[in-house]
């Protein structure tokens, strides 16, 4: 277990570094920052001024070298724009994305792990086929349509929820449902499929021939197996809504990492968005491991080896 | 009539697109207490369903009917699924024939063993886990106590089917309902868990309805014999008279696949019953085994009643004294 | 399970009719196939189906309602804000969605199919690094990371096209991944083998077959991301620009009078929802009809 806990941090270090030289590198692919930076009207001069300012004089690899060491302590440099340390920018936004991010998991886990069960249950029968109707709908729903949609109906027209902003928790019923419905389709046809699977399984039969009650049946015996892929594809999810609600951030003003993310690109503000792609990757990677961790609490056969 | 499981009439039916699947079309037997019978026939003549009918544990999609169906007196046949669940696990209860994915992987064998006895009995814990120790320990585990903490993908398919028996064991039932339990065995170890079953049978004292289609372990465990074939039974009767005296031609074929330690020659080829059973969309017409059998004649056009050959030995065929020795088998 | 089994008791044809038969009685293979098929048509003709010039301007002509809301059967969708017709553009933009779609899938499923059957094919050490090369193309926030490159390189067609081809490869490789390792440890590839057949000569002519089905499958759905990832893009104007006429770039529009005329948004949102609809319900129906046993 510790063997594979050690494997695995590697692994997220590896991935890391690798991230952090693609979103390096990025940036210089596209031409000179110092060009960019400096603005349409700008001489030699300020370019130069610039260049010297933010050390892009220096060779690529010291460059990068130099990022890296400042990233590995939590520097990532100053914003261009804001000219304050680029880890507060983050830090200050981070935690909105995350409650966004767990508010949206939680919105799916509810609406999708009851809905596939249940489909599972009656196969054909009315809430299987109004969890297919949901799944393929949100299968085909553009977030940002989707977004504009609710806003349309229960922020204009019915006026139950605030359009836009952050400020208290009605500001992120929107964004959750939004964010959580993208995920729900792929975890309630996961669910399904799961249970479906399991209710057949042998150990159903015998559980049923000890004369179990059918809901002891159902949850302990059951839901306990086809939960754990599950929980793998809800800490993916999350990982896709931390990463992904950069969208919906835009559209509901909400004020966190995704909307500065935004704001960054299209302010030219290079070191905080390098900063962000890092830090969303190493968030996935992190949550990957954390699945596998869950994995094999609730999976005795990858425990117990 | 104080028998402790009496059948009349079984059937299962399961509706397959148009037609009707009649995989178990009327059986009847009766079976007293501490008493063995063993329902042997080959794959696809009903025998599994039989036993899930029994435990009331059939697909949803299969519909059960008969005549009678008691059980200690009790009918089952009009019990709810909550009656029917009370019953299950504490009066009858069921070996299953696949031990490797029988149990839960999510649990330790000593949760799986007693749940179910918490949940009829209402002992505490620790009483159900000194029942299952001991059960334990009384099916050949070794290490009894440690093994309750162990899950069941680290015990070998042997060990699992004891644990399996232990489990059937755990409220004490009056009537073990076992599928093929040994089947996925190896040879050697199906022996030892025959003796074994055998053993606590007659410590117990429960009755035992034993399906198989080996008929070397139903020599070595029977006391009567119900020969099934395309969902009925054609022969029954004590092992004694089945085995000596077959009277089906079926029963004879099944007998000439056999080896006889010291009569079959090494190198011998062994006998084999040709042809297939027959499907059973929509019911048989006349003797389900006519299409197989070398003395088929017109009156197999009708499907003969199982009628008394003597002393509870009774037998489906028009023939009344089957001439039909061993040997034929071979040539046919 | 019980019908199909008996389907096949009862009928002997070839797999190749009972494939067919399969596919013509799967409504959502036949709805799918028929929507994206309509999508392709109108994507051809629409310069002959248009009633306008879909970028000409009129001001003296903005926002006007939809036919049947009051507005004129000469634009039966209205206009947008600057006058221009909004049925010729929502017609002229089915286009770039499904090129976007087209192109993407192609440029990814090329890389992925590479990497994943390789990674398959060979095993051990190819498939521990293409399997790193996975992780960290997984890793990165996929709207991000486009974003990004949209605002470095340029908001055009072939960079948005470049952009999400380059990213969405993936599930390609983890599908193709497993399928060929499957394949690899069939018979047929080992006798393949043992007859000497050279390595590119086995992929081609004993795995790229078998995995083909699988292909398809993610195909249709990498095809329904990219339109999804272009139409957000444009929606926050790091896509295609305007005045080209992407359904996303037309939401985007259409968003500063959502609250006086909603059916800006609703229209292209709606053609958007349709596209990926039927290329979703042809992706699941080739799955269901091309592997009946995984069918839940």
């Amino acid at each position: 277990m510790l063997r594979f806990l050690l494997t695995r941090l590697g692994l997220a270090a590896l991935v890391a570094l690798t991230v952090s030289l693609i979103s390096f590198s990025l940036l210089f692919l596209a031409g000179d920052p110092a060009v960019a930076l400096a603005g349409e009207a700008a001489t030699e001069e300020d370019i130069q001024a610039i260049r010297a300012q933010y050390g892009f004089d220096r060779p690529l690899p010291v460059q990068y070298v130099a990022w890296l060491t400042g990233a590995l302590t939590g520097d990532f440099g100053n914003s261009y724009y804001f000219n304050t340390p680029v880890i507060d920018l983050i830090t200050e936004r981070l935690p909105t994305t995350m409650r966004l991010g767990l508010a949206g998991i939680c919105f799916a886990l509810l609406l999708a792990v009851p809905l596939g069960v249940i489909a599972a249950i009656r196969p054909n029968s009315l809430i299987d086929r109004f969890a297919l109707f949901i799944s393929v709908v949100g299968q085909a729903m553009p977030t940002f349509w989707f977004s504009l949609i609710l806003i349309v109906i229960f922020a204009v027209a019915l006026g139950w929820v605030p359009v836009s902003g952050s400020d208290t928790w009605r500001h992120f019923i929107l964004p959750t449902v939004v964010l959580g419905y993208f995920a729900t389709p792929g975890i309630m046809r996961l669910t399904r499929a799961g249970m479906l699977e399991v209710l057949r399984a042998d150990y159903i039969r015998t559980a049923r021939a000890k004369g179990l009650h059918p809901l002891k049946i159902l949850f302990k015996h059951a839901l306990r197996n086809a939960a754990i892929p599950v929980v793998g594809l809800a800490a993916v999810q999350l990982g896709f809504m931390l990463g992904g609600s950069i969208v919906v951030e835009t559209i509901f003003a909400l004020n966190g990492a995704g909307l500065l993310a935004f704001e960054s690109i299209n302010r030219n503000d290079f070191p905080v968005v390098q900063a962000l792609i890092l830090i969303f990757s190493l968030i996935y990677v992190m949550l990957t491991l954390l699945a596998d961790l869950l994995n094999a609490w609730l999976d005795p056969r990858i425990r117990v080896a | 009539m104080n028998s402790l499981l009496s059948v009349r009439n079984l059937r299962v039916e399961i509706p397959v697109g148009a037609g009707l699947l009649k995989p178990v079309r009327g059986i009847s037997l009766d079976l007293n207490k501490g008493e063995t019978l063993c329902i042997v026939g080959e794959s696809g003549c009903g025998k599994s369903l039989t036993s899930l009918a029994l435990m009331g544990l059939l697909p949803k999609v299969a519909r059960c009917s008969g005549d009678r169906l008691s059980f200690g007196g009790q009918d089952l046949l009009g019990l709810t699924e909550r009656q029917m669940a009370r019953l299950r696990g504490r009066a009858i209860s069921m070996v299953f024939q696949e031990p490797m994915t029988s149990l839960n992987p999510a649990y330790t064998i000593g949760d799986q063993l007693i749940e179910g006895m918490i949940r009829h009995d209402g002992v505490s814990r620790a009483k159900a886990r000194d029942r299952a120790i001991f059960l334990l320990e009384k099916v050949g585990i070794t290490a009894a106590a440690s093994r309750l903490s162990q899950f069941p993908h680290q015990l070998s398919g042997g060990l699992r089917q004891r644990v399996m028996i232990a489990m059937s064991l755990m409220c004490g039932p009056d009537l073990i309902i076992a599928d093929e339990p040994t089947t996925a065995l190896d040879v050697t170890i199906q022996a030892k868990i025959l003796r074994m079953m055998k053993d606590l049978q007659a410590e117990l004292g429960m009755a035992m309805v034993f399906i198989t289609h080996d008929l070397g372990v139903v020599a070595r465990i029977a006391d009567r014999i119900a020969v099934m074939y395309a969902g009925i039974f054609v022969e029954t009767g004590t092992a004694r008279q089945i085995f000596d005296t077959p009277t089906h031609p079926y029963t004879k074929g099944l007998l000439s696949c056999l080896p006889v330690p010291g009569k079959t020659k090494l190198g011998a080829r062994l006998g084999a019953v040709p042809g297939v059973v027959p499907a059973l969309i929509g019911g048989v017409q006349g003797c389900g085994f006519a299409s197989r059998c070398p003395l088929r004649q017109a009156a197999c056009d009708i499907e003969p009643e199982l009628s008394e050959r003597g002393d509870g030995h009774s037998c489906r065929c028009v023939h009344d004294t089957p001439t039909l020795r061993k040997a034929e088998w071979a040539t046919a | 399970m019980v019908s199909s089994s008996r389907s096949e008791i009862n009928h002997t044809s070839t797999p190749g009719q009972q494939l067919r038969r399969r596919a013509l009685r799967h409504w959502g293979l036949m709805i799918g196939s028929a929507l994206l098929g309509l999508i392709v048509l109108i994507a051809l003709f629409a310069p002959f189906i248009a009633p306008h010039d879909p970028y000409a301007q009129d001001l003296t002509l903005r926002y006007l309602r939809v036919a049947f809301m009051g507005g004129t059967w000469e634009h039966p969708l209205g206009t947008d804000h600057l006058g221009r017709d909004y049925l010729s553009r929502l017609l002229y933009g089915a286009r770039i969605s499904l090129t976007i779609g087209l192109v993407a899938a192609l440029i990814s499923g090329t890389i992925g199919t590479i990497l994943g059957v390789t990674a398959g094919y060979f095993g051990g050490r190819v498939d521990t690094v293409v399997m790193f090369i996975i992780t960290v193309r997984l890793s990165m926030p996929v709207v991000l990371v486009a974003l990004a490159v949209v605002a470095l390189f340029g908001g055009s067609l072939t960079v948005v096209v470049l952009v999400l081809g380059f990213l969405l490869w993936d599930q390609f490789a983890v599908v193709m991944r497993t399928s060929t390792q499957q394949i690899r440890s069939q018979d047929y590839v080992t006798s393949a083998r043992a007859l000497g057949c050279s390595t590119t000569r086995i992929i081609m002519t004993e795995i790229m077959p078998n995995v083909f089905n699988n292909m398809i499958v993610v195909i249709t759905l990498e095809m329904a991301h990219a339109i999804i990832l272009e139409a957000a893009l444009s929606f926050l104007g790091l896509g295609v620009q305007p005045p080209l006429p992407s359904w996303g770039l037309m939401i985007a529009e259409g968003k500063d009078m959502l609250f006086f005329e909603p059916f800006l948004i609703t229209i292209p949102g709606l053609a958007l929802f349709i596209l990926i609809f039927a290329i979703n319900m042809l992706g699941d129906g080739v799955r269901d009809v091309t592997a009946p046993e995984n069918r839940n």
